[in-house]
């Protein structure tokens, strides 16, 4: 059942990837659509990170063509897609621990000067459009509350400090699109709630946002439109609540960890 | 006293500023972009070779001859460079190590006419040395060999200045970033294979001044001065000092180098003679050279082992976990 | 714990001292003249290309260091060897005398009648090389000539798997890329010459100690020190590059003991030769392939079917699995090395029949070793042997067209080629390497 979305950021067709004899992603047809959030949800092993892998870049698929903003990026390197404004995180967060959170912002923006080899040397030649970022990643910080941290480490910051650096660094790329993969997982329950506030609040910049999570009760808040995996291939979309009573998403996930995860994540939830 | 003098001498000789010269271009690539190079003999050895041919068989003016040398260790880079720096770090060492090989054994056995094969190039330096503004002793160096010390240093200071501008810079950011976690660096849109290939280039053209300066010093080129132990060595030097520091690679060759030549002349000392120190059914200065490198081995493990920054690095900035 | 990891290179060194300490002194060639300053040893063997590489008796050899002018002098004795201390004192002219050459014997074509290498304090030998007599390869068809490089490949091929296993082994379970395995080839070989020729023991007797204290040293080596760099929690390319410096270090204990020369045991160094066909082949060279064969056999069946061998490949393929399923890794990876290391040692006294014994022996095929794993797929059993085959025949067969000094970059070339198409290798299965 195709979505009939009018504006989609992002179209893909056909993309299959195996490893060895196991099919990990095997989806027919997706559509990202534009100026939302949508949330790519499904039982651990889905496929999920594996076909953020390969929209991104970061994998290479069996078979299968995408879009962005209908231009073909399906193969293109991962530092070409992040550049035509599909800025992606990771699962396990890959903030730079030897440079400072200021130097891991200061990385973000595309077309720095002072990151081509010939004119590097001659700070002059950089000077200013390094200080344009800098402020930049400052006003940033200040809206992740890490401003107080710029100096320090990224290595010293705790794991939802990295969760929202991360995830400031990405809009240093002034992305079109955030993906975010599990941007809630090993964030203490507290710190949780300021994050879908962030992921909410780059809707209102004006970005799409596709997020992957494995918890459908944390997604039903904030999505707009929700995909869901399993076994590699997508069987349903739609607005949360259609998704939620549709009985395949309700066995795929009793079928693949019974109830736990989502009782679990329900208590945690109520109690904070 | 003439150990002392011979010492301080090691430690300012053509020698110390040519391990210098290899040893700051394998901090851009290893300290800097923790690119694990194994064949950094080969590119002094093509930068080398490729200005001794060009004087010696095409009587190429100097500096003709230094760009060929240059623009021959750059084509090297990119060669290499285009396939295996795609690779994972424990691969990409072997495949540089063998492509070094592989570059001292061509040397070595064939186009004899242009390479001269083991005996090696010699008599090149004639226009280098016709420019030499000394004309007598300095400081007890022949002016020949002073000259050449001269331009070795200068080319140290200018390179160590290069490199510092380089890597202050938002180029060595992302250079430090990929250091770290290349996938970061991709993800935020840079193309890390063609800094990761800058890098590899930047170095190793700095190396190739280095394999420049040892030719202009010894007024002759062998493919045994490029062995893989050529390349180790410098590896000690970088790792004594700290990769990752401007000051690392040259504190490092200058006191390893001096430490080397030390040992050997206080085992020299002590071997030699009719009743000599040490007695002869332990050690004869035969073996004073064995010795010597059983030094850099133990060097090389002791600092891995115990200091792997190095006396300038910080522990944490080296990339050594990474695979 | 960290002493004990210092310690280690001490007892590898004093280890070596005993057991190497008599053959340094069993030669003291030209003792008075060392009185002078540093020296080299310059060696060689003259060996007539056109009469099946017979030994030259009686030719005259000089070497004058261009700061003395000083002419040094030596004779090749009737196994075509000679041998001179030579003041290392930078470039000097190393000459045949053309003259001294029995009459029916003349150099090869275009051959030089010196060389002039530089001769200092890090350079204690030197082996000067002069191509005397027409290489026959032009005589022989070259269809018999590829038959006879093919069985040569086979007989390094087999001989190269002993050390590759071990490599392949050791890389296998620990991550290792273990840079000084060519030194512990080597060290099979010096000890093999150490108790045949300095002690006068049997050669199969002194074999068999040469294969014990192998497998003792790498019993030694990872129970003593690579353990304990384990435990300490240090990186793989640390390791690698801590190898490199033992690497190092171990090479030039050979060579302090050995000094430069080359050296040959007591028995089998020239069998006679045994033609079936084209191919000439020694029985000697039989018994040692019989012998690797049966060797690697028995490896590649325990690693199969033991226990042992089952752990050690649970732990090759998830080291933090298997020890969570009980299987003791240390004591695993510890007879991992043990079985390693005295395989390589096997294939040094081996190669020391054929290559003769050298303090670099090891080093000098350690990247054909490399190149042999990899070509098989690295970690793989059945891959470190059949890709030292393929590697043996490709280095013997490719001196048809190469010229011989070049044939090791042909197995580095392949080597490269490898990483860049196949980094797998040709029998591994495919992952994320790149």
């Amino acid at each position: 059942m195709p979505a009939e979305q009018t504006d989609s950021i992002l179209v893909a067709d056909g993309i299959r990837r195996t490893f060895g004899g196991l099919t990990a992603v095997d989806v027919d047809h997706l559509e990202i659509p534009r100026h939302k959030i949508t949330a790519l949800i499904g039982p651990n092993g889905a496929g999920k990170t594996t076909l953020f892998n390969l929209l991104t870049g970061f994998d290479e698929p069996d078979a299968g063509s995408w879009t962005f903003n209908g231009q073909d990026v399906s193969g293109k390197a991962a530092y070409k897609v992040a550049r035509l404004g599909m800025v992606r995180t990771f699962q396990l967060t890959k903030v730079l621990s030897k440079l400072t959170v200021l130097e891991n912002m200061r990385l973000g923006p595309t077309g720095q000067r002072g990151e081509r080899f010939w004119s590097a040397p001659f700070q002059f030649l950089w000077r200013g459009q390094e200080d344009a970022n800098t402020e930049r990643a400052r006003e940033l910080l200040a809206r992740f509350k890490l401003d107080a941290k710029e100096q320090d480490y990224a290595g010293s910051l705790s794991g939802g400090q990295r969760k929202l650096l991360e995830m400031a660094r990405a809009l240093m790329v002034e992305p079109e699109m955030v993906m975010l993969d599990e941007p809630m997982a090993g964030v203490n329950p507290a710190l949780k709630q300021s994050l879908l506030g962030h992921v909410k609040s780059l809707r209102e910049d004006g970005m799409t946002v596709l997020f992957v999570e494995h918890d459908m009760d944390m997604v039903r808040d904030i999505s707009d439109h929700v995909i869901v995996m399993a076994q590699g291939k997508v069987i349903a979309q739609g607005t949360p609540a259609d998704v939620m009573g549709d009985q395949r998403v309700i066995d795929a996930y009793l079928g693949e960890h019974h109830d736990t995860d989502i009782t679990q994540e329900r208590a945690t939830e109520e109690t904070s | 006293m003439d150990i002392i003098t011979g010492t301080l001498s090691a430690a300012v000789s053509v020698q110390a500023a040519y391990f210098c010269l290899a040893a700051i271009g394998l901090n851009v690539q290893f300290g800097y972009a923790g690119l694990l190079n194994f064949g950094q003999a080969g590119f002094l050895a093509v930068g080398a070779y490729g200005f001794a041919v060009a004087v010696a068989s095409f009587e190429l003016p100097f500096f003709a001859a230094v760009a060929v040398g240059l623009g021959c260790t750059a084509l090297l880079a990119l060669l290499l460079g285009i396939p295996t720096l795609r690779l994972r770090a424990d691969y990409l060492a072997i495949a540089t190590i063998a492509a070094a090989e592989v570059i001292r054994l061509f040397f070595g056995a064939t186009f004899r006419e242009y390479f001269k094969g083991r005996d090696g190039v010699s008599g090149f330096t004639a226009d280098f040395q016709s420019v030499n503004p000394f004309d007598s002793s300095v400081l007890g160096f022949r002016p020949g060999e002073f000259w050449v010390m001269v331009v070795g240093w200068t080319l140290v200071v200018l390179s160590s200045v290069f490199v510092w501008l380089l890597m202050r810079s938002p180029w060595g950011r992302i250079m430090k970033g990929i250091r770290e976690d290349e996938d970061a660096v991709r993800s935020l849109g840079k193309n890390v294979y063609s800094y990761k290939m800058q890098a590899l280039v930047l170095g190793g053209l700095i190396g190739a001044l280095g394999g420049l300066v040892l030719a202009l010093g010894q007024n002759s080129v062998q493919p045994d001065n490029f062995n893989a132990d050529l390349t180790f060595i410098v590896y000690t030097m970088l790792i004594l000092g700290g990769a990752a520091r401007i000051f690392g690679p040259i504190f490092g060759a200058i006191v390893f180098w001096a430490a080397l030549s030390f040992i050997g002349a206080v085992l020299t000392k002590l071997t030699r003679g009719d009743d000599p120190f040490i007695p002869s059914w332990l050690m004869t200065d035969n073996q004073v050279g064995s010795v010597r490198f059983m030094v850099v081995g133990l060097c090389l493990m002791a600092l891995m082992i115990f200091r792997p920054q190095g006396v300038f690095g910080d522990r944490k900035e080296i990339a050594l976990d990474a695979r | 714990m960290r002493l004990r990891a210092i310690l280690l290179a001490g007892i590898v060194g004093i280890l070596s001292v005993l057991l190497l300490g008599l053959p340094s002194q069993a030669s003291d060639v030209g003792g008075d003249e060392a009185d002078e300053g540093p020296t080299t040893v310059v060696s060689g063997t003259v060996r007539n290309a056109s009469d099946e590489n017979k030994p030259v008796e009686g030719v005259t050899i000089t070497a004058t260091p261009d700061a003395t002018g000083e002419e040094v002098e030596a004779t090749s004795d009737e196994d075509g060897e000679y041998e001179m201390e030579v003041p290392a004192l930078g470039r000097t002219v190393i000459a045949i005398d053309v003259d001294s050459l029995p009459d029916d014997v003349s150099l090869a074509e275009g051959a030089p009648t010196e060389l002039t290498p530089v001769l200092d304090v890090g350079r204690p030998s030197f082996t000067a090389i002069f191509r005397v007599g027409q290489s026959e390869s032009t005589a022989i068809g070259t269809l018999d000539q590829l038959a006879q490089n093919v069985y040569n490949g086979l007989y390094f091929g087999i001989i190269l798997a002993l050390g590759a296993l071990g490599l392949s082994m050791i890389f296998g379970t620990t991550g290792l890329t273990n840079f000084a395995h060519g030194e512990m080839v080597t060290f099979g070989a010096i000890m093999t010459y150490t108790f045949n020729v300095a002690v006068g023991m049997n050669i199969f007797l002194s074999g068999i100690i040469a294969i014990a204290l192998s497998a003792l040293f790498g019993y030694l080596q990872d129970r003593y020190f690579w353990r304990i760099l384990r435990h300490r929690g240090t990186g793989l390319i640390a390791m690698m590059i801590v190898s490199i410096g033992l690497q190092f270090f171990l090479r030039n204990v050979f060579q302090f003991f050995t000094g430069g020369r080359t050296e040959n045991y007591n028995d089998f160094t020239t069998p006679s030769g045994i033609s079936a066909g084209p191919v000439t082949f020694s029985m000697r060279d039989v018994y040692c392939m019989i012998i690797a064969i049966v060797l690697l056999t028995v490896v590649a069946a325990a690693l199969k079917f033991s226990r042992v061998g089952r752990a050690a490949r649970a732990i090759s393929d998830n080291p933090a699995l298997a020890a969570s399923t009980g299987i003791n890794v240390d004591r695993v990876v510890t007879l991992v090395w043990t079985v390693g290391v005295a395989l390589a040692g096997t294939c040094g006294i081996i190669l020391g029949f054929s290559q003769s014994v050298k303090f670099d022996l090891g080093a000098q095929i350690l990247l054909v070793m490399f190149a042999a794993i990899t070509v098989g797929g690295l970690g793989s059993i059945s891959g470190a042997i059949i890709g030292s085959i393929i590697v043996g025949v490709l280095v013997e067969t490719s001196t048809l067209i190469i010229p011989s000094e070049l044939k090791i970059a042909a197995a580095m070339f392949l080597l490269i080629v490898i990483l860049l198409v196949r980094p797998q290798g040709l029998l591994g299965n495919k992952e994320r390497i790149g």
